[in-house]
């Protein structure tokens, strides 16, 4: 054997490095996954705070805690925050940690690309924070009071804050893009031999579809902004009506990006819920293959049909029956999922993991805001609901359980694997009750308010939406503050200690895969010989 | 098991041809800019292309008086590159269609160097966009003020009887532009008649401003 085989072999048979050079040097997938899941912890609790904030504050009618432009830069920093600072990078996460796992790959394809499209991140939230906090300081410009859709004109007005949120939005973008390009490439090349595309594990699909989603749409808002920032400092005139542009115009490339980033946030969740649910109740999952037809079509239709948002631009009535056709039609592929879950459970010896119990909340509360989708979409009636808290209840309801709920049951799940140890179930159960019971005394209250016809996006409102506002408020409380407990059991799961049992191999007794054949916690590297599948 | 060499270069490809997906959808995005309003036009999606091509479409008598009476305000804005102050010296007024009225508006150059404007007019609700006569308006031409300079500019107008029922108030924007030296050298607007307001359209030659 020669040196350079030697070293080489030593290479790749130590263990992990030391020091901060294991991380920041890292093109191991299970670091660079725990990587993204601590930051994307991180933004959970940055965004959650602000959301808290925002509750305060609406506890009461009047202003009493904060100036109307910080309540919306509140509102549009914890959007951003929550989408692409703490769904995106945990579910990216999970790909990371789980994509080699599941189709016996010794690693990502493209191994240092890895390092960067997570690197990227901490740059972009800090650019992202400096947006909220530039405004504070003496020439620091007008707080970005847009919301998230940073609609031109005002988006073109606001001060320099824009400039750093534009920025923070390029370079968010250039991480999801070369992630989502990484794991399309792994998925297509690096599968164990015998791995048909229609063997891949379900949540290897529902990646292969978001990285492919990530691709088409994320350069379009990469485009849009971009026009932003040229009508800001360069004198274009992309939207301003005045020099022959169209702000509308704006409003469909925002959406052409924002309606498939929905997709984009649930699918992945979905993902883990096709192991979970046939894991705890002991059935394959049932229709593998109309599972994946389901998404690609949700895929497909989600991708055209993204001015259901702006019904009230003034469409002609052709255009809007399509969009609300179209929309209504996506029902169809999702319904079939859900009913996929269902029948999954049906007749199978179930036990109620703290995954489990997430998995079965999911498919409970994100039919209920499908339901509400639907009647989002339906044209007449949205005229009515544009803009009020009614939207805020719909989307939490679908994007709290669709995509976060299914982050948390895929964390609990996939915990044990991770670390080696197992929970603490019991804290585990008793954070999910108090996490869904918060939950819904948060948002359930402003479906009657949106209905009553409170705005959106408004600081202030009448004393007669006063009670339902209260519950809300003090939901969120509850809501908010649970997700310490959440911290806890993890850092108590990854410390170890004498109280927790030691995870093995297969850490569920109905577990399949091959995620489940590494050791628990796994070496640092695994599958060097890929598996035979037959 | 694939030879390794076989796997390198389909991840190459593979990584080659999603970069060119998304480079090439970023692109999209900017072709949207020109294929919107071909999209609109097509499909009959209101943009402001078609609000404003409705304009020269409706035929206005100014004979008919009635005793409706309307509020039309004024809205002034500068575009952040002209050096000018503008506004107009009433913020509202009452008017019964029909009838013709004088507003003056107030420019200013702040600067101490010579600047050419052009004022763009908006009018919302935009239905009564054609029924908004200008018979003479500071819009119609661009408008040269030295440095320091300021000038009256009157605007007369008549809102036509046939307004449809329910507007009750209509205001009017305007914005000024600044102009660039190639574009006075063709003068920006020629309106055909005061009747319309066709200085709205994208198709007009301040798309040179765009870079279109």
């Amino acid at each position: 054997m020669t040196t350079t085989t030697m070293s080489h072999d030593e290479a790749h048979h130590h263990g992990a490095p030391t020091g901060w050079r294991r991380w920041l040097y890292s093109t191991n997938h299970k670091d660079i996954g725990t990587l993204y899941l601590l930051f994307a912890l991180t933004m959970l609790f940055l965004g959650g705070a602000s959301a808290m904030l925002i509750r305060a504050e609406l506890f009461q009618p009047g202003i009493q805690l904060i100036d109307p432009d910080l309540y919306n830069n509140l509102v549009t920093n914890h959007a951003l925050l929550m989408i692409f600072g703490a769904v995106m990078p945990a579910a990216a996460g999970l790909a990371n940690w789980m994509i080699p796992l599941m189709i016996g790959a010794p690693d990502m394809a493209l191994p240092r690309m890895n390092n960067l499209s997570f690197w990227i991140l901490p740059a972009a939230a800090t650019m992202l924070i400096l947006s909220f906090v530039v405004p504070f300081f003496p020439g620091g410009g007008t707080q970005i009071n847009t919301g998230w859709t940073i609609y031109p004109p005002l988006s073109v007005q606001v001060g320099m804050s824009m400039d750093f949120l534009i920025f923070a939005i390029h370079l968010l973008g250039i991480s999801s893009i070369l992630a989502s390009i990484n794991i399309i490439v792994t998925l297509l090349n690096m599968r164990a031999p015998g791995m048909t595309l229609m063997k891949m594990p379900m949540f290897c699909w529902t990646w292969l579809v978001t990285a492919f989603l990530l691709i088409l749409v994320v350069p379009v808002l990469a485009g849009g902004v971009t026009m932003l920032l040229f009508d800001r400092h360069f004198g274009t005139s992309f939207f301003d009506a005045a020099g022959g542009g169209d702000p509308v115009l704006f409003q469909h490339l925002f959406w052409f990006f924002g309606h498939p980033e929905v997709y984009i946030l649930l699918l992945p969740s979905i993902g883990v819920l096709s192991h979970v649910i046939p894991t705890f109740a002991r059935k394959p999952l049932f229709g593998y293959r109309s599972m994946v037809g389901a998404m690609l079509a949700v895929a497909t239709i989600g991708m055209v049909v993204w001015a259901h948002h702006q019904y009230t631009i003034g469409m002609s009535l052709g255009a809007v029956t399509y969009f609300m056709v179209g929309t209504i039609l996506i029902s169809i592929p999702v319904g079939l999922m859900v009913f996929n879950f269902i029948a999954t459970m049906w007749r199978g010896a179930m036990t109620f993991e703290t995954p489990m119990l997430f998995a079965i909340g999911i498919i409970l509360m994100f039919t209920f805001g499908g339901l509400s989708g639907v009647m989002l979409a339906v044209v007449p009636a949205d005229m009515q609901y544009h803009d009020s808290m009614f939207v805020v209840a719909h989307f939490h309801y679908v994007l709290m359980p669709g995509a976060v709920f299914g982050l948390f049951a895929g964390v609990f799940y996939w915990l044990p694997k991770w670390t080696g140890n197992m929970y603490n179930e019991r804290l585990g159960k008793i954070f999910f009750w108090i996490n869904v019971i918060g939950f819904n005394i948060t948002f359930f209250p402003q479906h009657f308010l949106g209905l009553a016809g409170m705005p959106r996006r408004i600081i202030d409102y009448n004393v007669m939406f006063t009670e339902f506002n209260v519950m809300s408020s003090i939901g969120a409380m509850i809501f908010g503050l649970s997700h310490l407990l959440f911290l806890y059991i993890v850092i108590q799961t990854i410390r170890g200690g004498r109280s927790l049992k030691k995870s093995e191999n297969k850490s569920w007794e109905g577990a399949k895969g091959l995620e489940w054949e590494v050791g628990s916690p796994p070496a640092f590297h695994t599958w060097e010989t890929a598996p035979q599948i037959k | 098991m694939k030879p390794a060499a076989s796997i390198d270069s389909g991840k190459r490809k593979t990584t080659l041809l999603l970069a060119g997906l998304a480079l090439g959808m970023f692109g999209f995005g900017f072709a949207m800019v020109p294929l919107y309003n071909l999209l609109c036009q097509v499909t009959g999606v209101q943009s402001v292309a078609i609000r404003s091509d409705i304009a020269p479409a409706a035929q206005v008598s100014s004979v008919a008086e009635s005793d409706r009476e309307l509020v039309v305000k004024f809205d002034t804005s500068v575009h952040p590159n002209l050096p000018w102050e503008f506004e107009a010296t009433e913020q509202r007024l009452l008017v019964t269609p029909g009838k013709m009225y004088q507003v003056m508006f107030k420019a200013k150059n702040r600067s101490s160097s010579q600047v050419i404007g052009q004022a763009i007019p908006s009018i919302v609700p935009w239905q009564a966009t054609p029924y908004f006569n200008k018979l003479e308006c500071f819009c119609f031409n661009r408008q040269l003020l030295d440095g320091g300079e300021s000038a009256d500019m009157p605007l007369r107008f008549i809102v036509s009887p046939d307004l449809p029922e329910g507007i009750n108030s209509l205001t009017l924007a305007y914005s000024f532009l600044k102009l660039e030296a190639s574009d006075s050298q063709t003068g920006t607007l020629q309106p055909s008649s005061a009747t319309a307001v066709k200085s709205d359209s994208p198709k007009g030659s301040l798309h040179v401003s765009k870079g279109t």
